[in-house]
């Protein structure tokens, strides 16, 4: 009779040891990843279009400028977000439109007066600068050549043609001064009416998928696509004057270095900064056309790709990581309860699976208004957790519940507490279940991390919004080709995990 | 001599039929006691209900002149070993893990748990060089003898083996068989053992109990079975059996 060899008994807890340091240094990574950003001390908004971009970037140098330290939280998404997030105080200013603070703000029928408006926004104690000089009104844009077939001059002309098709951005359909008063006022008769993104709907224009477009009155696309603003001849659309709104609490120097922006840009000005900020796809290169009188320099070009690259994929990370680190501390005891089935078992699978089919756009909008969250990385690590809770959640419960019933019962047998069941039998015999429910959760967070740009959240979703916006392919692409390759990376190095958390015993 | 296990008026049933029929029954020290019956007939139940994997409906069990209820299991599992068909190891863990889980769990000395470990393997003839192997690197037969060691680890009083050999082909099953009966010996083990074959019931069986529908039919030696039927059943399910046995 052999005697037992004590080398043998300390191979197999040293195998367990390494487990547990893999699975620990795997934890310290997220954890790093995702350690958030520290604010800067002005934050300035912009709305998710040229103008608004290029104006946001005016508002960051004139700041920075004045020796006030500003950062700019690029293209947020439209006039709700951004009005939340500067009540909310995530943002200190963005660039706004007087006709929009009257409709979609506050909420009035009738065209206000400058200090009607400026009274009104000082009980939100927020304050508005005088007009930067142009007016940005709303428009409806035809092809030139289409326009002079047809006849059509002006908006009524648009009776006689019911036929055209419509493609109007989601925010003009919606608005109190959008698609909807204006089509009741004018009598428009036309069937065809779909929603489409601003950039992209000047492509669809251009390409002849749709025939009358809504515009700013300031766009670079009118003059270059060879495009008509048909005649406002029922003065429908209210006065559009460019303003700064920002919180009334933001220091005196910071509001002085926008209030010297006042009367300093006329509307051939500002369509001839939007056209340099299509052209070079660079805003800060627009923006400081504005304070240079339209030179140029090479060096005002700004932050280098491989560094903005870098800054991206960090940020993404970041989201992507925090957010899977918390679906997986919340997702897998919510497993282990949802295994055990009963009501409450259902109704946590039922949440997450509810949960998943609200698309992610729709989770984010709908987070924003809540007092909590707001204009903010945290509102996009909270709506991907959200996201990655189910594949989560339903392997753990799936993968413990396919654990054969004589295997839970010898454990108990044995008389292993309820605890160390749970812990040394049941988990590792679940752990492939619950590292596959894990990987997807990852690809799924690092693909929809890339929404997370529309709330400026940033990450690699950021170049990804300015190229859908500037309809530009390669800046697209800049996003789009590393955020793939990222999902690529982290499937692999998960199936690298396997091998360490997976028990030798169940990979044989 | 007092019984080591009794049950008393003990009854079991499921949401769709009834399991176990108020049945009494007492194991004594030392010997192998073998149920036997169809399946369905309540013998497993009667096992389970010991172990409390499942609580009666009413009744007692008694181990030990002790009740047996929720409160007193956790403690009572250390001095009790429960074997079932293919072992019921847990994959992940290796042989010797598997045998050594409770121990550990309960903080038995690293030496105290090597010895026996030892003795283990040789009284269940398995090798010492197969320990650090995963249930899966093993044949039906060794990790059949895996579960019996880690149900011995903790030198049980009795010991419960659900048809241990079920899953086994015909030579692994005689020669385990063999080593078992000698273990029981050798142990001088209390064993409640579950079958539905009557040769191993005959083979191992001090006192064989036959069960049907829920009851006990009867209980005695083989002979007392096979010439002083106290059911016609006994005299069918004997017939039956050996009807196999001859063809």
């Amino acid at each position: 009779m052999n005697s037992v060899h004590p080398m043998m008994v300390g191979r197999d807890r040293r195998a367990r040891r390494a487990r547990s340091s893999a699975l620990l240094l795997s934890f310290l990574i997220s954890v790093a990843v995702a350690i958030p950003a520290i604010a800067n001390p002005i934050t300035i908004g912009s709305k998710k279009f040229t103008e608004s971009y290029v104006l946001g970037e005016i508002a960051r140098r004139a700041l920075n400028d004045t020796g006030i330290g500003a950062e700019h939280r690029q293209g947020m998404g439209g006039t709700i977000i951004l009005w939340q997030a500067l009540r909310g105080g995530q943002i200190d200013a963005y660039p706004e439109y007087t006709g929009t603070i009257g409709q979609e703000i506050l909420k009035n029928g009738r065209q206000l007066s400058f200090q009607e408006i400026r009274d009104a926004l000082g009980k939100f104690g927020v304050g508005m600068t005088e007009p930067l000089g142009f007016n940005n009104t709303y428009a409806l844009v035809m092809r030139r050549s289409e326009a002079q077939r047809l006849g059509v001059r002006t908006i009524s002309d648009l009776r006689k043609h019911p036929e055209l098709r419509l493609g109007l951005t989601h925010e003009f359909l919606d608005r109190q001064d959008g698609w909807r008063p204006l089509h009741e006022r004018y009598g428009l008769p036309q069937q065809s009416v779909v929603g489409i993104d601003h950039a992209l709907g000047y492509a669809a224009l251009a390409n002849g998928s749709i025939d009358v477009k809504d515009a700013y009155s300031t766009d670079a696309k009118i003059e270059e696509n060879d495009l008509v603003v048909l005649e406002d001849d029922l003065r429908f659309f209210p006065k559009y004057d460019s303003v700064f709104l920002f919180r009334s609490s933001m220091p005196p120097n910071a509001i002085g270095a926008l209030r010297r922006l006042e009367g300093t840009l006329d509307e051939k000005r500002m369509i001839h900064l939007n056209m340099e900020a299509e052209r070079t796809k660079n805003y800060t290169f627009a923006a400081n056309l504005y304070f240079e009188g339209g030179g140029s320099s090479a060096n005002s070009l700004g932050e280098s790709f491989p560094h903005k690259l870098a800054r991206w994929t960090l940020r993404h990370l970041e989201l992507a990581g925090f957010s899977l680190l918390l679906s997986v501390i919340i997702g897998i005891p919510l497993g282990i309860v949802a295994s055990r089935g009963g009501v409450i078992g259902q109704g946590i699978l039922g949440f997450a699976s509810i949960v998943q089919t609200i698309p992610a756009l729709a989770l984010l909008a709908l987070l924003v208004p809540l007092p909590f969250f707001g204009i903010s990385v945290r509102t996009a690590i909270t709506a991907l957790f959200l996201y990655g809770l189910l594949p989560i959640v339903r392997n753990t419960a799936s993968g413990l519940q396919d654990i054969p019933r004589s295997l839970r019962e010898s454990a108990i047998a044995l008389g292993l507490s309820p605890f160390t069941r749970l812990w040394e039998i049941y988990l590792p015999m679940a752990s492939r279940s619950i590292l596959s429910g894990i990987k997807t959760s990852a690809v799924i967070n690092i693909g929809t991390a890339t929404l997370a740009a529309l709330i400026g959240a940033g990450g690699l979703g950021e170049p990804i919004l300015s190229g859908l916006n500037l309809n530009d392919h390669a800046t697209i692409l800049q996003g789009a080709i590393p955020a793939a390759l990222l999902a690529l990376l982290v499937q692999w190095l998960f199936d690298i995990l396997d091998r360490f958390l997976i028990p030798k015993g169940l990979r044989l | 001599m007092s019984a080591l296990v009794k049950l008393v008026d003990v009854s079991k049933r499921y949401a769709d039929a009834i399991a176990l029929r108020a049945t009494n029954l007492s194991i004594e020290r030392g010997t192998t006691t073998v149920l036997i019956g169809p399946s369905g007939c309540g013998k497993s139940t009667l096992l389970r209900l010991i172990i409390r994997l499942i609580a009666p409906d009413s009744g007692s069990i008694e181990f030990n002149g002790e009740p047996i209820t929720a409160d007193t299991i956790g403690i009572l599992r250390r001095r009790i070993g429960y074997v079932i068909q293919e072992g019921g190891l847990f994959p992940h863990l290796t042989a010797r893990v598997n045998v050594l889980l409770m121990a550990r769990h309960i903080g038995k000395s690293e030496d105290e748990m090597q010895s026996r470990l030892a003795d283990l393997c040789d009284l269940t003839r398995f090798s010492v060089n197969l320990l650090s192997r995963y249930p899966v690197e093993l044949s039906g037969g060794q990790r059949q003898r895996v579960g019996l060691m880690r149900a011995l680890m903790l030198s049980p009083e009795l010991l419960l083996l659900d048809e241990p050999l079920g899953a086994l082909d015909p030579l692994v099953r005689a020669a385990l068989q063999k080593d078992l009966k000698g273990i029981f010996a050798q142990l001088k083990q209390t064993a409640l053992f579950v079958t539905h074959d009557l040769a191993e019931a005959i083979y191992f069986g001090d006192e064989i109990v036959l069960m049907n529908d829920g009851r006990i039919v009867q209980k005695g030696s083989v002979t007392d079975l096979r010439e002083r039927p106290a059911d016609p059943f006994v005299s069918e399910f004997i017939n039956a059996q050996r009807g196999i046995v001859l063809t």
